[in-house]
């Protein structure tokens, strides 16, 4: 009888339940499993460690690693994030709840993720958000998917080629495998190509046009009369949006989207190796039955008191099985907190202040890389933290030279540009120590 | 104990057709919307829809349930009941007052292959 | 728990912050964007201090239910106890600070990781690699179709469009296969509860991918002529998928490779002990056979010449299917339980956690329906109360109506337990799944039995009490029905 901490069971208690079960040994309870199925051998793993040892494998682990001051951002951002944030979110009651089925003891996580909604809505100017998706890359593929689901009889979705290279690819393997037509608006001089999508959408057929905000040139694309001529073909208009720079430039709603998704990660929630992270979906409420994933709504209870509740739920898999709107069942609901707890500490002041530095770092990390004379410009375009050059020195050469030297940028692109970027968390003296490491280049 | 209308057609799948001329007005029965519960919401077709028997024409949505609507005959959609858009639950008010939608048949003969009052009576209670 | 009304918004009040960003080095700002691209008003959010969003979300968080809080038997879902070793290893700043594009060389740590739980889950599976790049379990659904697909696609084989699903299967495996752009096809469950093989065989052709089970079933039994189905599926050329929901009871004793699995996915939010977060973040890595490995999505991680790991893409991938490496953080966590679990208790997950069920099925059967008798696995269903209460006239109309497994569930609530999964799976009526996990002692168990029979009772004497249930939880029953006819999404709908 084996005596661990995460077993509770002394041998007098199995012996207990044994005999209420009628069972002689543990063994007898898999009696329906047919015997050449049970596993006889020991089992291929580790001596069962103790807690320290479990502590010193990772530190060994992590040692491994080299901590690089980050200047590549391409869909994961070193925002800053306060200490609140990770107290908050490791509260046992919102760590350890299941998605709150049972409304009456599931306030504290329905609250928030209404919070959250509205949050989500605030920034893209939207009138609905679901409770979140996995991440921006997939709530980008559901998002393809639901045009096709609310304009009848198409067939096909536009999608741009400016997209980040994980969102265009990831939106390529679910278009596969259900079976609709991606076509690819190519770019004209770094943004979206607007001739392209006027001839695309002439073809006919077109249920989802789905184009970047801020694209993976991290230039700021000017989408302004991107709606007009998508309603005008019956499609719908999908952006895909950096929710951190959404404080500060033109949001789906003023420029006539009607569904909006991303990765909310750029809300304070820490790189992590690329997760967990937290995909958002918001849309106009016409389109609202169409929506995938949970939502949380407000209502009363029978005492009549404000309360919130999961609702909508014909929508789902567990109700509607193969005709449901997604197959998405568990979410990222405590990522959603991390971004909910993040946006009312930054409140719109701190938006607004994380995108200033961000701009006024990376204006002066690409200057400063211009100058060293390693590079040329790209791209005259106007960008937020994010941008591209193109090296005149081997571009992977120059990146392992600086992780070498303790910093992570000049990601080689497929292109052959190099991407940087600088968000408020970099200072004046990292980026001159990288543009000086640059020149020894 | 669900009410049966008289003189109305029943579906297996719990739809309703009342006959006036080449026109099937169709709903759902009584049965139907009680096993439903609250009716939240009501996804409808558009004038000029056509469909053929058996054919999905739209859902009915309760809290904790999702129930298509399939068109008992074939035909083109003529009228549908606005009302319901705001208001589903005039369903279960009344499920047969509360009409879906209105099709003109193309083969009004298909309404025989339906079930008479009588005939539903039985089918529900077995 | 107490009732506590606020929105963070409602807190908010010109001129507070929560935040410090330091000194300011710069002085140009976002404003010289052009006009045309930038935002006209700032976005609605709350202007709060510190002080206020933490006690704001302490109080919210009050009004919540764990597994730190209680017992939580809820069916198919696997709330076990989330030890705190992985939390602390999770939140390790080295691996909280690592971009997933930096080079490999600078990451050989966090790639171990991966190479490291892949070897041990595939030791307890008995598949031969795995997909850490799902982030949940339905996720990890659809990633295994397409690697299904993909398989046949690579072939040749373009007539496999359909999938078998059995009808006592969770909502999410008929529409993963919708989604991959499957067709469902639906076998029955026999008398017993398990998948009728009668009923399978005509099923099978060459337009059939595979097929999706979960074994033990939904109704906590183990498929036992699985060998059987496994032969047939194959014999028609199609493959043997595996719904990992349910593994907990297999951990330790048999592994769905060796059963004839092809592909499987785990929750490791449910069987490896990772926290549920009120609705994820979950991680549902995808493990297949040795003939399918080369259409695992890409990036994978694998060994280079030299012997140091790097993130590979392979040209049979069936592509990207999330942003980079999936859940990270939720693999730290898993990887943390398996090393404290190791070889020497590894055996006692799912035996325990099958004694745990059992325990309490045979404790209740008197006094819930039970409509499978024999020898449960991790889970069980009940078919609701023997005695609900009702009352009935002379010729037996029901004059008021009797308590139902909704009420029972609420009930629970007032007694400070998690209800359990009702109305699944939808084979029965009243169906109340029950799941208690290895990490409950004999006398949580004991308490809950207790409960269920009073509840019982009281539901016999006067289903009322139930119905009315719960009564002193921070609120009373939502209305659900006008939530739903009237939605209220946001805040700024609730106020104009």
């Amino acid at each position: 009888m084996a005596t661990f901490q995460y077993f509770p069971h002394t041998p007098e208690d199995v012996r207990k339940m044994l005999d209420r079960v009628g069972a002689k040994s543990l063994d007898d309870l898999y009696c329906d499993v047919p015997q050449d199925l049970v596993h006889k051998e020991e089992y291929d793993l580790p001596d069962a460690m103790s807690e320290q040892e479990v502590r010193d494998f990772f530190e060994s682990l992590d040692s491994k690693n080299q901590k690089l001051t980050v200047f590549v951002g391409q869909g994961s951002y070193d925002h800053y994030s306060p200490a609140v944030i990770p107290f908050i979110t490791s509260r046992s009651e919102f760590l350890t709840a299941y998605t709150p089925y049972q409304a009456e003891i599931s306030q504290g996580t329905l609250r928030y993720i209404f919070e959250y909604q509205s949050m989500i809505c605030s920034l893209t100017g939207l009138d609905v958000s679901n409770a979140s998706m996995y991440d921006g890359p997939t709530a980008a593929a559901e998002a393809v998917r639901m045009s096709l689901a609310c304009t009848k009889k198409k067939t096909r979705v536009l999608v741009s080629s400016t997209l980040l290279k994980n969102v265009l690819e990831t939106v390529e393997t679910y278009s596969k495998f259900y079976g609709l037509q991606l076509d690819y608006l190519p770019a004209d001089n770094g943004t979206t190509s607007y001739a392209a999508l006027s001839e695309e959408l002439a073809k006919g057929g077109v249920a989802g046009v789905l184009v970047p905000s801020v694209n993976r040139y991290g230039i700021v694309e000017d989408l302004g009369s991107f709606a007009e001529p998508i309603h005008a073909a019956g499609a719908m208009f999908i952006e895909y949006c950096d929710p951190s720079a959404l404080a500060v430039v033109r949001t789906p709603g003023e420029l006539g989207a009607d569904i909006a998704v991303g990765d909310g990660q750029s809300l304070g929630i820490p790189m992590c190796f690329g997760g967990p992270y937290v995909g958002f979906m918001a849309c106009r409420k016409d389109h609202v039955r169409k929506l995938p994933g949970r939502i949380v709504g407000q209502t009363v209870d029978a005492d009549g008191r404000r309360v919130f509740c999961l609702t909508l739920q014909a929508r789902e898999q567990h109700i509607r099985r193969e005709k449901a709107t997604s197959n998405i069942c568990s979410n990222e609901s405590l990522m959603a907190l991390y971004t909910t707890v993040y946006l009312s500490l930054m409140g719109p002041e701190g938006m607004k202040e994380v995108n200033d530095r961000s701009y006024a770092a990376a204006h002066y990390l690409y200057e400063q890389l211009l100058s060293t004379g390693k590079f040329e410009k790209v791209f005259d375009k106007p960008f937020l933290k994010e941008f591209v050059l193109k090296p005149l020195v081997d571009a992977e050469n120059l990146m392992i030279k600086l992780a070498d030297g303790g910093f992570f940028a000049a990601l080689p692109t497929e292109e052959g540009y190099v991407s940087f970027c600088a968000t408020e968390r970099r200072t004046k003296a990292q980026i001159d120590a990288l543009v000086a490491l640059v020149k020894e280049a | 104990m669900s009410k049966i209308n008289e003189g109305f057609f029943y579906s297996e799948d719990h739809e309703w057709v009342k006959v006036e001329g080449n026109v099937a007005v169709i709903g759902i029965s009584d049965y139907a919307q009680h096993e439903l519960g609250d009716i939240t919401y009501a996804d409808l077709p558009e004038e000029g829809d056509e469909f053929s028997a058996n054919d999905e024409f739209g859902a009915l949505e309760s809290v904790k349930a999702s129930s298509e609507l399939l068109c008992p005959v074939s035909g083109k959609v003529v009228e549908v009941n606005a009302e319901l858009e705001d208001a589903p639950e005039k369903i279960n008010d009344d499920a047969y007052e509360a009409w879906v939608i209105k099709v003109e048949m193309s083969d009004p003969s298909e309404v025989e292959s339906l079930m008479d009052a009588a005939a539903y009576k039985e089918y529900i209670e077995k | 728990m107490k009732y506590y009304d606020k929105l963070i918004f409602e807190l908010s009040k010109e001129g507070r912050t929560g935040f410090s960003l330091g000194k300011n080095e710069w002085t140009e700002t976002s404003d010289s964007l052009p006009s045309a691209l930038r935002r006209s008003e700032p976005a609605v959010l709350p202007q709060v201090s510190e002080v206020d969003v933490v006690r704001h979300y302490t109080n919210l968080s009050q009004m919540n239910f764990g597994v730190d809080t209680g017992f939580y038997p809820l069916g198919s879902c696997t709330m076990k106890y989330n030890p705190k070793i992985n939390e602390e290893i999770a939140s390790m700043k080295g691996f909280q600070g690592l971009h997933p594009l930096q080079p490999a060389s600078t990451v050989q740590g966090a790639l171990e990781v991966y190479s490291g739980i892949e070897k041990a889950l595939s030791a307890i599976t008995g598949m031969s690699r795995f997909t850490f790049n799902p982030c949940a379990g339905a996720h990890g659904e659809l990633t295994g179709l397409m690697i299904m697909r993909q398989h046949h696609l690579l072939r040749g084989d373009l007539k496999r469009t359909k999938v078998i699903v059995p009808d006592s299967a969770h909502g999410t495996n008929p529409a993963s296969a919708a989604v991959c752009g499957l067709q469902v096809v639906v076998v029955k469950s026999n008398a017993d509860g398990l998948v009728d093989v009668s009923d399978l065989k005509p099923l099978l052709s060459d337009e059939i991918a595979g097929i999706m089970m979960t074994n033990p079933n939904t109704l906590g039994l183990f498929e036992k002529e699985i060998k059987e189905i496994a032969s047939l599926v194959h014999g028609c050329g199609g493959l043997l998928y595996y719904d990992g929901a349910n593994m907990n009871p297999l951990i330790g004793v048999a592994r769905p490779g060796d059963m004839g699995f092809d592909i499987m996915h785990l929750n490791l939010h449910k069987s490896f002990s990772t926290p549920h977060g009120g609705g994820g973040p979950g991680s549902g890595p995808v493990g297949v056979c040795e003939k399918l490995a080369n259409c695992l999505p890409a990036p994978v991680v694998a060994p280079e010449e030299d012997g140091s790991l790097a993130q590979a893409f392979g040209k049979d991938a069936c592509g990207r299917v999330s942003g980079f490496m999936g859940n990270f953080g939720v693999i730290l966590r898993a990887y943390s339980y398996i090393l404290m679990l190791g070889r020497q208790n590894l055996g006692f997950v799912g035996r325990y956690s099958v004694l745990a069920a059992n325990y309490i099925k045979e404790s209740l059967k008197e006094w819930y329906k039970l409509p499978i008798a024999s020898v449960c696995k991790h889970e069980f269903v009940f078919d609701g109360l023997v005695n609900d209460g009702a009352v009935k006239d002379a010729e037996g109309n029901v004059v008021k109506e009797g308590a139902t497994t909704l009420d029972v569930a609420k009930r629970l609530l007032d007694y400070g337990f998690h209800a359990p999964t009702i109305y699944f799976p939808m084979l029965f009526h009243q169906s109340i799944m029950i799941e208690p996990t290895e990490s409950e002692s004999v006398e949580t168990l004991d308490a809950f039995i207790e409960t269920m029979k009073v509840i019982a009772q009281e539901a016999a004497q006067d289903p009322d009490i139930l119905k009315g249930a719960p009564h002193c939880t921070p609120i009373s029953r939502p209305d659900e029905t006008t939530a739903a006819r009237n939605p209220l999404l946001k805040w700024q709908d609730s106020v104009c």
